[in-house]
């Protein structure tokens, strides 16, 4: 016979798992839940107009945001080419390269960056590029995302670096490899599947960005006429047509996160794919 | 300190150290060596763990320099010359290594070949020795078909192979092996020194075993090594049946190490 000693643990064991467990599933159910949120309210204004036509004036009904889609996309080159070349630089440095107290410094470095809120990011790349010219541009959002990529990318290419075995570098290095060729033709190559997953995943996060933006890149109704010039984004977008007092523009805001979302989904399931394969060969 | 029955009189010498230190930071690791290794032979280096060996072994192409906090003193003469004189790129093409693990780049079977070749800039028809290197080292028949395919694809024992064509690859003199058969089943160990035996034509070969067996099969001369120092050097079948030494005769009988 069971002891309570026995029924108490069992219990125990019971409760422990059933907690772990429910906690797991609220998890999983807050990414579905809300999904089927943004489809229940912006799925009916998600139509082909949304992705071809202009916001129209305001008052009149329908439109689209052709101009954040692609304005969103522009910020993200912006930033990938801007923040990922120096991430990823940084990251061969910190794994290959870093002397103790140096790598130490520029570690702890990335991680406050990383922590560093957004707009505060934002206020800097407005002190930076915005006051100088005294107007807002794209250029100014590029590089407040751009700042952003920087300490995610340093430490994802620094991580998948450290993974390659010790091992492949000393078998370049004894057919007379230099310590740059061995990381340009061996240590690189090897990594190349997870370093590129970090830098989607982080261009992923910035993606969905709206503080830095809002007085930088600022928003714009019409296509941007420029580089130089402000440009609209998904994320200033919804947060412009959220607070607004019309029910149309709510739905574009929902329908517009949704699409937001879906990107960034995407890209994560584009890095997964790409890890999956890297790591088959 | 050590017995040299000068084994190698009648050979031609292609490595030859002398007053050999090598330090780890403030730990001296090798002391005072002094071997001479002969050409398109076969010398096994033996000795218990951690007694200096593979750190010897290193210092031959060079490799220690990739550690940090390292320090070495003495003269190694590759064919006369200094190796702390030659470019170290150049060396390293002269003195091939071939590691404990297997450590195939993750590239094709080919490119893995082709490595050494490309980044020394050679401009020939790689074709050719990527085929000559591998049928050298015994695996054209098993990988001809796949060349393209992933090194990774390979069994254990194909991929140290498979480094050892690589090695071969740029025609070293000298080609280093530590411990190559550790990670490998009798079979495959069997198939790497019947490969060594072929290369003697060749090649000067130094290799580092824990396995006696394997010393005593597979090498011409053999070096007996405890704590950093070089306890005796002779040909194998001597050092084998009459060690002079009675470190190496109870090393060798198995009453330590």
């Amino acid at each position: 016979m069971s002891s309570p000693r026995i029924i108490w643990r069992k219990s125990l064991n019971y409760v422990m798992l059933t907690l772990t467990g429910v906690a797991a599933f609220a998890v999983v159910s807050v990414l579905f839940l809300i999904l089927g949120y943004l489809i229940w309210n912006g799925g009916t204004s998600l139509s082909l107009n949304f992705f071809t036509q202009l916001p129209k004036p305001v008052g009149e009904t329908g439109g689209g945001m052709a101009n954040a889609i692609v304005g969103s996309l522009k910020l993200l080159f912006l930033a990938a080419v801007m923040g990922l070349p120096v991430g990823l630089l940084a990251g061969v440095y910190l794994a290959e390269f870093g002397g103790k107290t140096f790598s130490f410094i520029v570690r702890y470095t990335t991680d406050l960056l990383n922590g560093v809120p957004s707009i505060v990011i934002g206020i800097f790349a407005y002190s930076l590029v915005v006051l100088p010219v005294k107007h807002f541009s794209a250029l100014a959002g590029g590089v407040a995302l751009g700042i952003m990529v920087i300490p995610i990318t340093v430490r994802s290419t620094e991580e998948f670096l450290r993974a390659v075995p010790g091992n492949m570098r000393e078998a370049a290095m004894a057919l007379g490899a230099s310590k740059w060729k061995t990381i340009a033709t061996v240590v690189l190559p090897a990594a190349s599947g997870g370093i590129l997953t970090g830098m989607l995943l982080a261009l992923a996060r910035v993606a969905g960005e709206t503080a830095p933006l809002l007085f930088t890149a600022f928003g714009n109704r019409f296509w941007s006429q420029g580089w130089g010039q402000p440009i609209a984004s998904l994320p200033v977008m919804i947060y412009t047509y959220a607070v607004a007092p019309y029910d149309d523009w709510h739905r574009q805001a929902w329908a517009a996160g949704l699409v937001l979302l879906a990107l960034v989904l995407l890209s994560n399931l584009g890095a997964r794919f790409i890890l999956a394969r890297s790591k088959a060969v | 300190m050590e017995k040299t029955t000068s084994p190698t009189i009648e050979h031609k010498q292609r490595l030859t150290i002398s007053n050999l230190n090598f330090y780890y930071g403030p730990k001296q690791a090798v002391f005072k060596l002094n071997l001479k290794i002969p050409t398109n032979r076969v010398t096994a280096l033996i000795g218990p763990s951690g007694c200096g060996k593979s750190t010897f072994l290193r210092t031959l192409n060079r490799m220690n320099e990739t550690i940090r906090n390292t320090r070495v003193e003495g003269e190694v003469l590759l064919d006369g010359q200094d190796i702390h004189s030659l470019d170290v790129v150049g060396l390293r093409r002269r003195v091939g290594m071939v590691f404990q693990r297997p450590n195939p780049f993750p590239k094709s079977i080919y490119d893995n070949v082709a490595y050494g070749l490309r980044i020394n800039g050679y401009k020939g028809r790689l074709d050719d020795l990527v085929e000559h290197s591998l049928r050298r080292a015994a695996l054209w028949d098993e990988v001809k078909d796949y060349l393209k395919k992933s090194a990774f694809a390979l069994s254990g024992g194909q991929q140290q192979r498979l480094c050892i064509a690589r090695a071969l690859a740029v025609d070293p003199e000298v080609l280093l092996l530590d411990e190559p058969c550790s990670a490998l089943d009798p079979v495959t160990t069997a198939k790497i020194e019947e490969l060594m035996f072929q290369l003697k034509d060749s090649c000067t070969m130094a290799i580092v075993t824990h396995n006696m067996q394997q010393a005593a099969r597979a090498s011409d001369f053999t070096a007996f090594m405890l704590d950093g120092h070089l306890i005796e050097h002779s040909e194998t079948s001597k050092l084998f049946t009459t060690p002079t030494d009675p470190r190496t005769e109870a090393y060798i009988t198995g009453r330590f190490g």
